[in-house]
């Protein structure tokens, strides 16, 4: 197996856009190397992309945040701005693995990995990011909802990488939570996640909301019809159960070991209710 | 065609040959010879191959050896400065916190990258910033506290 850096975005694409080049992206590796080792994938070779600045860097402007797709967890748990502006996004993917994980892996490669049951996933589509996605074509702006299209498969061209995501300033009064079920309190995969993303006006009335599951579909779900039963209502009571029931709708999990069907469902209203109280209590403090 | 590396282990400039398919963990123990580092599950999941890259807790068994070029690599080998055992190790020993002592390394390295940026840790912080080494043996209990009582001889609270 070859290992090649690659210092640039546009060396990047360069090397993984060779015809066949048999090369997949590298970030933190804490998908790619284990799946490497149990033989599930056989690249002929990886691309580090972790020396690449704009990979590597979270930068902060008047219209919100650039976030490197190769940038850790715990690096996102350390940058106080993001955290008090996307608390849902950070807490989401902070959620992701051990400490030890936290070191190497990066929102990018929970995206591109693209597991039914990612952490950030959810997160990042309550919260309305987009990534930019750079590849022989250019470089072309994507919602992160519109990325995954099945259990392990992605929108991404040949030789395509995603480089960052951006997240706006969030308006007055919002906020964001993400909330997931495993069967015990670290190191393991979500039965369910939820996230959830809103805004108040002054009187404490929802006046918009984006609503986001994980690991009930074969890819993360954006669920505007359980988003819509909170915006023109205040955060409590019936809006609340009403958001629950559109939520628990809108899931299609399969039975496993981690939880039968019926019990996901269930839990999806639970979480998207107790994500929703969350983000409402944070958009009004 | 072997790849050269060069990093500073344990304080110390190396350079080593490797495969570029090698991980960090196989070169520290089958070619530097430093198996003081251990290989539990080879995924990520035990914390016995615990070491910091560049000042972060990682899993050597989930990073290449070639992507330790020019970095900073410390493993449970450099922890005894001079040969004074770390305040850690001597908690450990004292209250007996291992058994079979394969998960040890790890946990010391992952204590020691806790202490490093909090010295005075709850010992929900400290269960919590384990939760990735895995021990078979001691049910956990020993070693949170060696962990919480090393923090207080690093406060200097203790003899
Ligand atoms: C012990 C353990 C616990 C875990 N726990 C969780 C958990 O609780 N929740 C969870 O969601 N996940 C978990 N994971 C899975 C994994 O850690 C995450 O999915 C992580 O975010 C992957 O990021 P990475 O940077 O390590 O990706 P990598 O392993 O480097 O890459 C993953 C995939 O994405 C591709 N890729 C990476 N970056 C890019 C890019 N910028 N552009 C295009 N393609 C790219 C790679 O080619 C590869 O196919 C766990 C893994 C382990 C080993
Ligand atoms: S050997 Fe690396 S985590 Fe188990
Ligand atoms: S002492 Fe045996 S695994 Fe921990």
């Amino acid at each position: 197996m070859r290992y090649e850096v690659a210092n640039t975005v546009e060396e990047a694409v360069a090397i993984l856009g060779q015809a066949e080049s048999g090369l997949y992206p590298l970030a933190g590796g804490t998908d790619l190397l284990a799946q490497i080792r149990s033989g599930r994938v056989a690249p002929d070779g990886v691309v580090d992309l972790k020396r690449i600045p704009e990979l590597r860097e979270i930068v902060a402007d008047d219209a919100g945040y650039r976030i490197g797709a190769a940038v850790s967890g715990a690096e996102l748990g350390e940058h106080h701005d993001l955290v008090a502006d996307w608390p849902g996004v950070v807490e989401a993917a902070e959620l992701i693995g051990s400490t030890q994980i936290q070191g190497r892996a990066s929102m990018g490669g929970n995206l591109c990995n693209a597991s039914p049951a990612a952490d950030s996933v959810p997160a990042l589509i309550a919260a309305g990011a987009l990534c930019s996605i750079v590849g022989p074509g250019g470089r072309r702006e994507v919602a992160v909802e519109d990325v995954v299209t099945g259990p392990g498969k992605t929108c991404l061209a040949p030789g395509e990488i995603v480089a960052h995501f951006s997240l706006s300033r969030p308006q007055p009064r919002s906020g964001d939570a993400y909330l997931r079920l495993i069967p015990r309190s670290e190191m393991d995969i979500a039965v369910v996640g939820v996230g959830v993303g809103l805004t108040l006006d002054a009187d404490g009335v929802c006046i918009a909301c984006r609503v986001a599951l994980g690991a009930v579909a074969p890819t993360p779900l954006v669920v505007p019809d359980a988003a819509a039963t909170l915006v023109g209502r205040s955060v409590s009571g019936a809006a609340l159960d009403d958001l629950a029931t559109a939520a628990s709708a809108a899931a299609q999990p399969i039975d496993d070991m981690r939880g039968t069907r019926e019990y996901r469902v269930h839990v999806t209203g639970v979480l998207a209710r107790r994500a929703a109280m969350i983000a409402a209590e944070r958009a009004g403090s | 065609m072997k790849r050269h590396v060069s990093a500073i282990i344990d304080d110390e400039p190396l350079e080593f040959l490797c495969d570029d398919g090698q991980t960090l963990l196989d070169v520290l123990r089958d070619v530097l010879h430093k198996t003081g580092t251990k290989e539990g599950c080879g995924t990520g999941d035990c914390g016995a191959c615990s070491v910091q890259l560049n000042g972060r807790l990682v899993c050597a068994c989930l990073v290449l050896a070639a992507e330790a070029e020019g970095a900073r690599v410390d493993t449970v080998e450099g922890i005894a400065a001079e040969g004074e055992l770390h305040p850690l190790q001597r908690r450990f020993l004292e209250q007996a916190a291992l058994q079979c002592g394969v998960c040890t390394p790890g946990f010391l390295v992952a204590a020691k990258a806790l202490l490093e940026r909090n010295n005075d840790p709850s010992e929900e912080e400290v269960r919590y910033w384990l939760a990735g080494n895995l021990c078979r043996c001691t049910g956990y209990d020993k070693i949170v506290r060696s962990v919480l009582d090393a923090a207080a001889d690093l406060r200097g609270e203790t003899a």
